[in-house]
């Protein structure tokens, strides 16, 4: 119950900015900030082994936050 | 550190060969290289909770990883962009705690080991349709594991082009060598069990304006198979000794959020939150932020934090406080309850004329980053990537 209330909470928050900044089309030239390189989303190259590391070393791996297979991380 | 040398060289080696030049504006219809990145990374971490040992002793382990990744474009007669990734990992680790596999041992064969990770990525864009078509297929073997995976997704765009939905699936299907503990090995222990991973990960990605660009994430992850690791022990209240047990199936749920944010001319914000549930009964938070401060258009520095918190699974206790009546146990810390901190920062260069004057590699970036958790271990990890485009 208590994580439904944190994740309802999260969920409002995220709406409400969401909706405060609003939806317009942007123009191809008008994407330079967009496009640069830090701007990117997901994870950056660097973060690799980091991602590994962090899901070996932790219950909670899945597909979008490192790995989910592809080697063992047993020690 | 000979082999990081070596395949630099032979990057210069490349690039300064003679580069085939597309001078007009039409997109090649030649398959030509995009980029390659090349990320090394040296890790080390030190605890006192090792699975091997029953959740006591030592969790010391080092691991040297290199990665070489070559993206290569051609665009196909109905001007498709035909985008291939090419990946090649090498991991080298030595483990403080897989030696005591044999706890007689000081240097057992299990001490160290290397891991090999291929992967091969395909995918095609459709740039007026605004989709994306996807697959790849990827492998790992270390000594004691073997893992086989594939994927395949697709991706679209909104009619307006300022959102994105992505749905992938992935699937793993690995073997685990059963090596016991030395001490429970009955004959021969040269068998295999086999684990299946299968995830279905959804995303939207949205622009709110010029400055702004927001992704939700959620995923379904099914295990199924040896779940367990072979030479784990866990120590019972009356002090026998026993292989780990856990369920064969476990079902994940990890949701997530990312926001980030062009601040000003300088400032870039970039946050992430994720929640995550599975049936084992381990529930977890995970945010993050990295704030990128770009000293000039070619010099970034970008700290960063992590925080993490876990509930532990329902089948974790620590050293001799499972019993014969637990159905399942393990005393693997990686399952008990605890939070992390990581945290470091990033300097990154991208000059113009590019780098030690070779104009192709146009970026390098260091990264540091120190990681504590609230169970004792401690770790360190330092990361380089170079990009030659």
């Amino acid at each position: 119950m208590k994580n439904f209330i944190k994740i309802k909470t999260a969920i409002c928050f995220l709406v409400t900015i969401t909706s405060v900044q609003s939806c317009t089309t942007i123009k191809e030239y008008e994407k330079n900030k967009l496009n640069d390189a830090e701007m990117a989303l997901g994870n950056r190259t660097i973060e690799k082994t980091e991602l590994s590391f962090q899901s070996y070393r932790e219950g909670s791996s899945g597909a979008n936050a490192g790995k989910v297979g592809g080697g063992c991380g047993c020690n | 550190m000979k082999k990081i040398i070596i395949s630099v060289i032979a990057l210069f080696g490349i690039f300064n060969a003679k580069a085939q030049e597309n001078t007009n504006n039409e997109p090649s219809k030649k398959l030509s290289l995009d980029e390659i990145n090349l990320v090394s990374s040296y890790y080390k971490q030190d605890g006192n909770n090792s699975a091997v040992t029953g959740g006591v002793g030592t969790e010391k382990l080092t691991d040297i990883s290199n990665t070489i990744d070559v993206t290569m474009v051609k665009y196909d007669k109905k001007l498709r962009k035909n985008k291939f990734d090419f990946s090649v990992g090498i991991d080298h680790y030595t483990s403080a705690s897989s030696d005591m596999v044999d706890l007689k041992a000081n240097s057992s064969a299990s001490r160290s080991d290397n891991r090999i990770y291929p992967t091969l990525n395909w995918s095609r864009e459709n740039e007026n349709k605004g989709t994306t078509l996807m697959a790849g297929v990827s492998f790992s073997s270390e000594y004691d594991y073997q893992s086989y995976g594939a994927n395949i997704g697709f991706a679209k765009k909104t009619p307006d082009k300022m959102g994105e939905f992505t749905a992938k699936f992935q699937a793993y299907l690995d073997q685990v060598k059963l090596i016991a503990p030395i001490e429970l090995r009955t004959g021969d222990n040269n068998g295999t069990s086999g684990r299946n991973t299968f995830a279905l990960s959804l995303s939207y990605s949205q622009i709110i304006n010029q400055n702004f660009q927001v992704e939700f994430l959620a995923d379904g992850i099914q295990q199924t198979g040896y779940l367990s690791l072979p030479f784990h022990r866990v120590y019972f209240t009356d002090n026998s000794v026993h292989q780990e047990a856990l369920p064969d199936k476990r079902f994940k749920i990890p949701l997530g959020v990312r926001a980030n944010y062009f601040l000003g001319d300088k400032f870039i914000v970039r946050a992430y939150y994720r929640y995550y549930t599975d049936d084992w009964g381990l529930k977890s938070n995970t945010f993050s932020l990295e704030t990128p401060v770009k000293i000039s258009p070619f010099l970034s520095v970008s700290p960063f934090y992590r925080y993490y918190s876990q509930t532990a699974a329902k089948y974790f206790a620590p050293y001799q406080q499972h019993t014969a009546f637990d159905d399942f146990y393990t005393s693997n810390y990686d399952l008990s309850k605890f939070d992390s901190h990581f945290y470091g920062a990033g300097i990154r260069i991208s000059p113009k004329n590019g780098l030690f004057g070779v104009e192709r590699l146009n970026m390098l970036e260091i990264r540091y980053g120190h990681y504590t958790k609230s169970v004792g271990m401690k770790s360190d990890i330092i990361s380089l990537n170079l990009r030659f485009k």
